[in-house]
């Protein structure tokens, strides 16, 4: 296999909020009937994590599982893993209604990290990002600028932001500009 | 601009995160139809000010279509449900009926 | 004359200093100054000329309402037009210049107009310009153009940076004057998330300038330990500086803040534009006062009662040494006691009421101020600024009384709750005959999701002009919008405020009341659209009855300030003209935003780079880089062809021609839609979306499909290749990946729920890139890995394997007609690929080609492009594709349709090639010129052209069309028109050119 290079091959954009692409990451789309038992424990098995409910993300560092829709997940892998985990994928739940497919190279992954991260994406999406609403765990598929693209928090200070690879850079530069532009103030923000 | 409640993953959705796909509850209507039921599935849409139930799709978000019933005049919305279903769920139509008495 | 007073105004800090210009001029004003309040200080009456009549204008008003002083503000990267001096706050090095006039503000030549004004009444322009009708178009519209306008465009790029940013509250509450400050402790207090917006850049509104008692304090006492307070809550945010511009559907809302105007050395973004979604709305928008209409009341000096008094008090700033103030209510009567207070000369106040009693009357004459009752204004004296006023009986017709010296006059013609906000989203209005006021009808509140109401008004805002009154509808509001929002926790108190007492106010909508036509023509009621008394009643005369009309045929209210001083009084002189009640003339409809927001707020951060998303495959950096002349499809930009030096376009895109026919073409075809379709009656359900039949296309092979809409229009096509027994990979067009995800998803979801079928968009996993010409296969071999012979890999079929170190999928395809392989790898080996195709292949000559050459080949083959042939009204008999509709399938999306009368119809326009006899490229989109003329005397047609190229390898142009009977035509020649008026002659020939037997692409 050639060297496969992620779509900003780990751009960074540092500042008080730091904007950073991360890298390969494996990703696969599993359609299927989430609450089936082989596929749950497929899951669980690639991943090492409980499959999430409605609107919710369980990730453990390049591994995780998040709820895209009623009948689809997003399983995240290390690059490296991801075609033997379609395979898994396909091995465990033979003979059943799923569909499983590498998309790790369709996506980008980019953090954004620092006090203010919260008020990064709220210049960009329409979704209630106050800590009262919007917390570790939860997961949303939404618009950032004009672009499709989903987010979750790894912890109070960090978002991990998924795309298309076509508009890597357009979501990229749109975070730095946010992050660049500064605090709003609006949120409550850690020490 | 709308907030609509996808039914699928529970969002409140912002209207720009939706599509608009028209009226719901269409019944298709394919090879061996007549002329004027073809014709009516096709192009005859109603467009009343007043209770409405139209199609969405969550374009942004989980990518579902469903359905809203909702007046076209005040944009009350008296609720989002399934785009499986051939007609509106009862709570949703006694909803409307409570609300705008003598609909249909 | 205006100058700077000796007390300190509350809001300048008079140990700071700064230095601006106005016209070239060298000014000083203190920190906190308004450019308003500024130029006042300076004696700078005049800020500007009028809009039509060019007349000279003064200050007006202290706030957000004021018309007339609008300037150019900056220079440069930061000039902008129309920024109101009342709003605009003087910082060091500040440069405004004045607005339309010519050639300066002094002396201005358009001045004329005021003159001539009886000529030029309401609708002047409408009666005046409609014929000859050429003449608007080329000499009226010219020279109006020239002569009027307000500010300039700006001509730089703007320097500063914006942003937006979308907050999610309990409740949103506009305006941070008591109401709204209560209205937010109360919220507040009850755990709502609130936020709280002022458009000023200090909290208390009115009530710190006027000073009543809050709480056992004066007010600026009170609103200092709530504001406080509030900053204390964590659950509150406030904001100074930030306007509610607008409130919509289901409780969204626009706030307007502006973060950098009074600083604007300071990082970050100059405005942001909040986009609020509010459970509860208070709008606390608090009141604005009305002018009185009486002759020259639009001179430089006559102002707003209320905003002399707040350039006394704010800013220490006197607009006259003598001031006359005039009124129908007892509010005006606080300017007469400030100004007497600050040492100022009042020489009467002149009240058009006949009786009036009060708190504030008797200090009045305890101060010994001269009260005139029953008395109003004949005219204002003066030229460029006031020099006196005569006095008349305002029950009269204006008969001159007395005369009194004066350099400004203060008038009150009462106040206007400011309602836009509520009105914004269907908030509707009662008729307040006692207090001569619009205010909101708290039983008809905007409706929001729910079908309740989702808007509360507070304070002045609802009607309640006094402060007792106004805290505690204020507190009320708030307790009532956190109670809606879901927050009822208990407990708090209302503020108490104290208020002077105060008699009615008499509404008096012309002064005199019976003025002549000479004074009302005089009577300014819009001051920035130049509207006047005799404007409106001309309108009603004319027949524009209602509102709406008499708005547009006189522009009254129509200016960027929207009318807020000029609404109410219009409409009563509309309604005094109709002989109707003003409740039943109605008002105009209130629109967002309240006052101006800039363009580039409503931009934020989506302009340059960001202006919109550029979609970019793996090679476009390669390409970028290496000439190509990129086209925009869809969001992507595709090279149309890559530019040697030394070439130009056409030359480039020949050169790619030939190559690929000759040698060895690379084309980028990353873009095309690929989705993955899975599960049992995948196969079904393909038969469904396309016309041709996919479940039977065997494991391994390739089928070319199309699609159409349930109408039968075609709707996009691509090659279909089965994965396995229940998995299929259609390819689509660049512009329909997202769009045939979205129908497929469509139809699986909403009709035939229950079949088994899942699909996945993957068109960006992977680079696709066609490797074309009779070198293709040598280059694959020179790469190594997977047998790409004939035999292996035969026509229409695909395989998976490597190609040198690569993980590819690779389909012998064809939309050239050469030998070619469409080759995808994972996207993230996609530029690397391409790297080693233009190694590998320089010995095989080699060369990208672009989306031109792509066109010119499909072309020359007679392959159709979707949006090129095809237009929403074709279908793919017109193509003659009938082969692809399948005669086995019972249904299929459009297949009801084909069987439509005038789709059946054989007498259609259908594809055909189109050969010009001179060899030349005809134009794109020509029209076949047909015998007679349509029932509108235009020309009939007999066909049209749909793709036209320069063929490089058959060195001529190239067509295809579709041509009435077409196909029953073959070398009949007909004329097609050309742009320059004259036609060309073309032969109608097969549409395919090239290589008709597909031998080259089948080896």
């Amino acid at each position: 296999m050639s060297e496969a290079i992620s779509a900003l091959n780990g751009k960074v954009a540092a500042g008080e909020v730091t904007v950073r692409e991360a890298g390969l990451r494996g990703m696969i789309i599993l359609r299927g009937d989430l609450s089936d038992k082989k596929l749950r424990k497929v899951c669980t098995a690639l991943t090492g994590v409980k499959v999430p409910e409605q609107g919710q993300a369980n990730c453990d560092g390049d591994k995780g599982l998040c709820w895209m829709s009623p009948d689809e997940l997003l399983v995240l892998v290390p690059y490296a893993e991801a075609t033997q985990a379609v395979t898994t994928i396909e091995a465990a739940l033979s003979g059943t209604h799923f569909l499983a497919e590498n998309v790790s190279d369709a996506r980008a992954v980019i953090f954004v990290e620092g006090r203010f991260c919260r008020e990064v994406i709220a210049k960009l999406a329409p979704v209630d990002l106050h800590p009262d609403t919007f917390q570790p765990g939860d997961f949303r598929r939404t618009r950032l600028g004009q672009v499709a693209a989903a987010f979750w928090m790894l912890d109070e200070d960090t978002f991990e932001v998924i795309c298309f690879r076509s508009v890597a850079a357009y979501t990229f530069d749109l975070l730095a500009a946010s992050a660049k532009a500064g605090a709003v103030g609006m949120f409550p923000t850690p020490e | 601009m709308l907030t609509l409640r996808c039914p699928y993953c529970g969002v409140d959705a912002d209207e720009t995160d939706l599509h608009g796909e028209g009226q719901a509850h269409l019944k298709r209507e394919g090879p061996g139809s007549s002329d004027e039921d073809f014709e009516d599935y096709l192009f005859m849409r109603e467009n009343p000010k007043g209770v409405h139930f139209e199609r969405w799709r969550h374009a942004y978000g989980c990518g579902k279509y469903f359905h809203a019933a909702r007046c076209t005049s005040t944009l009350q919305v008296f609720g989002t449900y399934s785009a499986q279903t051939l007609e509106p769920p009862q709570d949703i139509k006694d909803k409307i009926s409570g609300a705008r008495p003598g609909w249909s | 004359m205006s100058t700077r007073l000796a007390n300190k105004g509350r809001l300048i800090n008079t140990d700071k200093a700064v230095s601006f210009t106005f016209n070239g001029k060298h000014l000083r004003g203190f920190e906190g100054d308004t450019l308003a309040s500024a130029l006042l200080a300076n004696d700078q009456m005049l800020v500007g000329r009028s809009f039509k009549y060019h007349r000279p204008r003064g200050v007006v008003a202290s706030g957000a309402e004021e018309p007339n002083g609008l300037v150019n503000l900056g220079k440069g990267a930061t000039f902008e037009p129309n920024q109101r001096v009342t709003t605009t706050v003087v910082f060091e090095g500040l440069t405004a210049t004045s607005q339309n006039h010519w050639p300066s503000l002094e002396f201005d030549v358009g001045a004329i107009n005021t003159h001539l004004s009886r000529f030029l009444p309401a609708g002047f322009y409408y009666k005046m310009f409609m014929y000859p009708r050429p003449f608007w178009k080329h000499v009226y519209e010219p020279i109006i153009r020239k002569s009027a306008g307000l500010g300039k465009a700006p001509k730089d790029r703007d320097q500063d940076t914006y942003e937006h940013f979308h907050a999610h509250v309990d409740v949103l509450i506009v305006g941070g004057g008591i109401a709204g400050l209560a209205a937010a402790h109360a919220a507040g207090e009850r755990g709502a998330r609130v936020l709280l917006v002022e458009q000023a850049a200090h909290w208390g509104g009115r009530a710190v300038v006027d000073t009543p008692e809050i709480d056992g304090v004066p007010a600026q006492d009170w609103v200092r330990t709530t504001v406080q307070s509030l900053e204390s809550m964590e659950n509150v945010e406030l904001r100074l500086r930030c306007m509610g511009a607008g409130v919509y559907d289901h409780g969204y809302a626009l706030a307007y803040e502006r973060l950098t105007d009074h600083q604007p050395d300071a990082d970050g973004p100059r405005h942001r534009l909040w986009r609020v979604r509010a459970k509860q709305i208070v709008t606390a928008t608090g009141a604005i006062e009305r002018p009185l209409s009486f002759a020259a009341n639009d001179l430089p000096g006559v102002l707003l009662a209320a905003a002399v008094r707040d350039y006394v008090v704010n800013f220490g700033v006197s607009v006259g040494d003598r001031t006359v103030v005039v009124t129908n209510n007892d509010d005006a009567y606080r300017t007469a006691i400030v100004l007497k207070a600050a040492g100022l000369d009042v020489p009467a106040i002149v009240d058009a009421r006949t009786e009036v009693a009060g708190d504030l009357i008797d200090q009045v004459r305890a101060l010994g101020i001269r009260i005139e009752l029953g008395k109003g204004i004949a005219k204002v004296k003066g030229g460029k600024r006031v020099t006196g006023v005569a006095l008349c009986a305002q029950a009269g017709e204006g008969s001159v009384l007395e005369e009194i010296a004066c350099d400004c006059v203060a008038m009150s013609g009462g106040w206007s709750p400011v309602v836009h906000l509520w009105s914004h989203c269907g908030g509707k209005l009662n008729w307040d005959a006692d207090q001569a006021m619009f205010r909101p009808d708290p039983e008809r509140a905007p409706t929001g999701a729910d079908g309740a109401g989702f808007v509360m008004t507070a304070g002045t805002a609802n009607g309640h002009l006094f402060t007792a009154e106004a805290v505690s509808d204020g507190w009320a509001a708030g307790r009532a919008a956190a109670k809606a929002a879901g927050h009822s926790k208990r407990g708090g108190q209302a503020p108490l405020g104290l208020d002077a007492a105060e008699g009615p106010i008499s509404p008096v909508w012309l002064m005199p009341q019976g003025a002549s036509h000479a004074l009302r023509s005089k009577a300014w009621l819009d001051f920035q659209n130049d509207v006047k008394v005799s404007d409106v009643q001309l309108a009603a005369q004319e027949g524009f009855e209602s509102v709406e009309h008499a708005k547009r045929y006189t522009t009254l209210g129509m200016a960027t300030d929207q009318g807020k001083l000029s609404n109410i009084n219009g409409l009563a002189i509309l309604s005094q003209s109709l002989n109707a009640e003003i409740p039943n003339v109605g008002t105009t409809t209130f629109r967002p935003p309240y006052t101006p927001i800039s363009m580039a707020s409503i931009a934020g951060v989506a302009r340059d780079e960001l202006f919109q998303p550029i979609r970019k495959t793996p090679v476009s950096d390669w390409a970028n880089a290496n000439g190509a002349d990129n086209e925009p499809v869809g969001q992507w930009r595709r090279p149309y062809a890559y530019i040697r030096d030394g070439e130009d376009v056409q030359q480039a895109v020949n050169r790619e021609v030939k190559n690929a026919r000759e040698n060895l073409g690379l084309l980028d075809a990353s873009t095309l839609g690929k989705l993955i379709v899975k599960g049992r009656d995948a196969g079904r359900f393909l038969d469904m979306m396309y016309t041709n039949m996919m479940s039977t296309l065997p494991v391994g092979k390739c089928r070319y499909g199309l699609m159409c809409t349930e109408n039968g229009f075609l709707m996009d096509d691509g090659v279909v290749a089965r994965m396995s027994e229940d998995t299929w990979l259609c390819h689509t067009t660049t512009g329909g990946a997202e769009r045939i995800h979205g129908h497929m998803e469509d139809w699986l979801q909403c009709e035939w729920w229950d079949w088994k079928v899942y699909v996945a968009n993957v068109t960006e996993q992977y680079a696709q890139i066609a490797v074309v010409g009779p070198n293709a296969r040598k280059v694959l071999r020179k790469l190594g890995g997977m047998d790409v012979s004939a035999e292996a890999l035969p026509f229409m079929q695909w395989a998976d394997g490597k190609i040198g170190e690569f993980d590819a999928r690779v389909f012998r395809i064809s939309f050239s007609g050469e030998l070619s392989y469409e080759i995808a790898v994972p996207a993230g080996q996609g530029a690397a690929f391409w790297y080693a195709l233009l190694d590998a292949g320089a010995e095989f000559g080699v060369m990208p080609y672009g989306t031109e050459a792509l066109h010119i080949m499909r072309a020359e083959k007679g392959f159709i492009m979707i949006g090129d042939e095809t237009d929403g009204t074709v279908i793919p008999q017109d193509l003659n594709l009938q082969w692809a509709l399948s005669k086995k399938k019972e249904d299929y999306l459009g297949k009801r349709a084909h069987s439509r009368s005038h789709m059946a119809d054989p007498n259609r326009w259908k594809l055909v090639g189109l050969l010009t006899e001179d060899g030349s490229v005809l134009p794109d989109g020509a029209y076949a010129i047909a015998d007679g003329k349509n029932e509108n005397g235009q020309g009939n047609t007999q066909g049209r052209v749909t793709s036209t190229y320069y063929s490089p390898t058959l060195e001529k142009g190239i067509a295809m069309g579709l041509v009435h009977n077409g196909p029953d035509r073959m070398g009949e020649v007909i004329e097609f028109n050309k742009v320059d008026g004259s036609t060309v002659r073309a032969k109608i020939v097969d549409p395919v050119f090239y290589d008709k037997e597909g031998e080259k692409q089948n080896v």
